[in-house]
């Protein structure tokens, strides 16, 4: 413990009594009764009264979305695709969009993070400066704001080294960038939880590293990782701003043949699209199309965190 | 006695340890393993190398002191006017709205659920704040646009004057700020569960309140975890896009009033460099220089949050 920091924590401590002073003073002198018990009630009034307000807030936003487009919700929303007539819109080539967009993104993501994990956890020898300088990196990465990880894409994917064009592919690797922090701040957790005796008892038995890697710990922390995993790519699921600069259209009426097939959609995008239009028919149908991805979104984040809870159990 | 452990311990003939032969395989996978950990610095770097050139050439043909000092923003006109300004005002009066309604919102919430709540109720309510984190940006931009300003509107008392369009920096603030709340009571709910029991107990044992425990001695504790949660939200409410997009105008206005439309940053971003703008045009290197200010800001204010936790943590042991 540090100077500083046993001033801190002596500091804290002084603070704690001096604070339970005046209470226990109030408390000898008989006047905790009205105006204690008071202020308390108020306290704590004001803390639910902010949950509540939270919460509620966040449930309108859910239910104002279902109110407003439940007349579409039927199977043409899904079967149909984007029109300028919008009895006749729909949603399919922005599903079939965001199946590749995101389908290809996890490929490319998941190895490369819970590879950047493994080496970090598993490899790094100590405190070296390079492995600081890689965290400290990833740290900061997670901060920047997603429009513009699109400028990166725009910059170095679309255009400049790579030149994929506005391919979906683009999309997808755009999007692997921007997930790759939480990836691998995920996997570096579920690899930490696995209990180093089963590293020493498997190199003991003469593994190599790797082997023991491969076939002891990695297996351990799957559910972990898959927790993480699961969480990262639903927040790409919705992710709209970046794919805007990396080329997602609005107006494709076929679906995407492949991850370099030119000319892509996908749900949120489609979705703002609809939004932007001032006719109030698109409104309904933007409405329905944010049903349809919250109830992807909610699917998927319930899994994860099911499965970490039924992890956290048994571990 | 020494004699006859050793000779227990000791096996009958000696295992023969030859020289392991060289495995290229665990080396070919340490090599893959450390091209990944790179390919995280290597998205920073192209990050930066992505925004450098352009803004370069960009301030070669505008002149900085013209950028950060005119008062009206206008790249795409015929006689253009390149002050960065109103678009930079235009973010911080939305952050600024949000953080308004943020945190205390978030903070109240994080001290009744670390402080208040049994074990039951903290076992709902954090996953639904997950949950809740989880929702797309779109589906709040559209609550923006058709709930909170009409209800607004609607609602609006005649002597704050006129009422906000159907574009406001004020709804989109609020919407940001109801966005962020779930971030900010998440991390501040865990900074304030790491504060040990022992201290809390201290103080009860002392005769403190609930309310005196909560207030003087877990927030203070909790402090650099909280101001961490606040200024993780401000980061994301000046980096976020599409609620500002659909809500707020797309209308540079050089102005801190709610009730008018305005345009942020990452707005004008969005709207300026949709995939076909044209590689080297000023529009394209604009686009760039903007970007490289909203990086250069949220970094900023990344760093000196992980300094704020690093100087100010409370160390227990």
């Amino acid at each position: 413990m540090s100077d500083p920091d046993r001033r801190r924590l002596r500091t804290g401590a002084r603070n704690a009594i001096r604070a339970a002073g005046e209470d226990s003073e109030a408390l000898a002198l008989g006047m905790r009764s009205r105006a204690e018990v008071w202020k308390s009630t108020a306290f704590l009034a004001l803390l639910l009264l902010s949950v509540l307000v939270a919460l509620s807030l966040l449930f309108t936003l859910i239910l104002d979305a279902f109110l407003d487009g439940r007349s579409r919700l039927n199977l043409e929303l899904l079967t149909n695709f984007p029109s300028g007539v919008p009895e006749n819109a729909g949603l399919q080539s922005a599903i079939f969009g965001s199946l590749w967009v995101i389908g290809m993104m996890i490929l490319t993501v998941v190895p490369l993070g819970v590879g950047a994990a493994i080496y970090l956890e598993e490899y790094g020898e100590g405190n070296r400066w390079y492995k600081r300088v890689i965290e400290v990196n990833i740290q900061n990465l997670a901060a920047v704001p997603s429009i513009v990880f699109g400028i990166l894409g725009l910059g170095m994917i679309v255009r400049g080294p790579l030149s994929l064009g506005q391919v979906a592919y683009a999309g997808s690797l755009t999007l692997a960038l921007l997930v790759l922090p939480t990836i691998i701040l995920a996997s570096r957790e579920a690899l930490r939880a696995v209990p180093s005796s089963l590293r020493e008892a498997s190199m003991a038995l003469g593994a190599t590293k790797w082997q023991t890697i491969w076939h002891h710990v990695l297996p351990n922390a799957i559910p972990g990782i898959a927790t993480g995993a699961i969480l990262a790519v639903s927040r790409a699921i919705g992710e709209t701003a970046p794919l805007l600069l990396v080329g997602a259209t609005v107006f494709v009426t076929f679906n995407p043949d492949g991850p370099l097939s030119e000319g892509y959609t996908t749900l949120p995008v489609q979705i703002f699209n609809w939004v932007s239009r001032p006719q109030d028919e698109f409104r309904v149908l933007a409405a329905a199309g944010i049903i349809v991805l919250l109830v992807i979104l909610l699917v998927m984040n319930s899994f994860a965190i099911w499965l970490r809870n039924r992890y956290q159990r048994h571990a | 006695m020494m004699s006859t452990h050793e000779t227990i311990l000791s096996p009958a003939t000696p295992p023969v340890l030859g020289k392991s032969r060289r495995r290229v395989g665990e080396r070919l996978i340490f090599a893959v393993l450390v091209f990944c950990a790179l390919a995280s610095v290597l998205t920073t770097v192209g990050i930066v190398a992505a925004l450098l050139q352009p803004t370069i050439e960009f301030f070669s043909e505008v002149s900085p002191l013209d950028f950060f000092s005119a008062e009206e923003w206008a790249p795409f006109f015929a006689d253009p006017s390149f002050g960065v300004l109103p678009i930079v005002v235009g973010t911080l009066s939305v952050t600024f709205w949000a953080v308004l309604i943020a945190l205390p919102l978030g903070l109240c919430a994080a001290i009744f659920l670390s402080e208040y709540a049994s074990p039951r109720v903290r076992r709902v309510v954090k996953p639904v704040l997950e949950v809740l984190e989880g929702i797309p940006t779109v589906a709040y931009g559209f609550f923006a646009l058709t709930f909170i300003t009409p209800l607004i509107r609607d609602n609006w008392p005649g002597f704050l004057g006129d009422p906000p369009g159907i574009f406001s920096a004020g709804a989109a603030g609020i919407v940001l700020g109801i966005m962020i709340i779930p971030t900010v009571a998440s991390i501040s709910e865990d900074a304030m569960s790491a504060v040990p029991g022992s201290l809390r107990e201290g103080a009860y044992a002392l005769g403190a309140t609930r309310r005196t425990v909560a207030l003087r001695v877990v927030v203070p504790a909790a402090l650099s975890g909280i101001v961490a949660s606040f200024v993780l939200g401000v980061s994301r409410a000046i980096g976020e896009t599409m609620v500002v997009l659909i809500a707020a105008g797309n209308t540079p206005n050089l102005t801190f009033n709610p009730v008018e439309s305005i345009q942020t940053m990452t707005a004008f971003i969005a709207t300026s460099a949709t995939g076909d703008i044209g590689v080297g045009t000023l529009q394209y290197k604009t686009v760039f220089a903007v970007g490289a200010l909203l990086f250069v800001m949220t970094l900023t204010m990344n760093v000196v949050s992980t300094w704020l936790v690093r100087r100010f943590r409370e160390v227990y042991e």
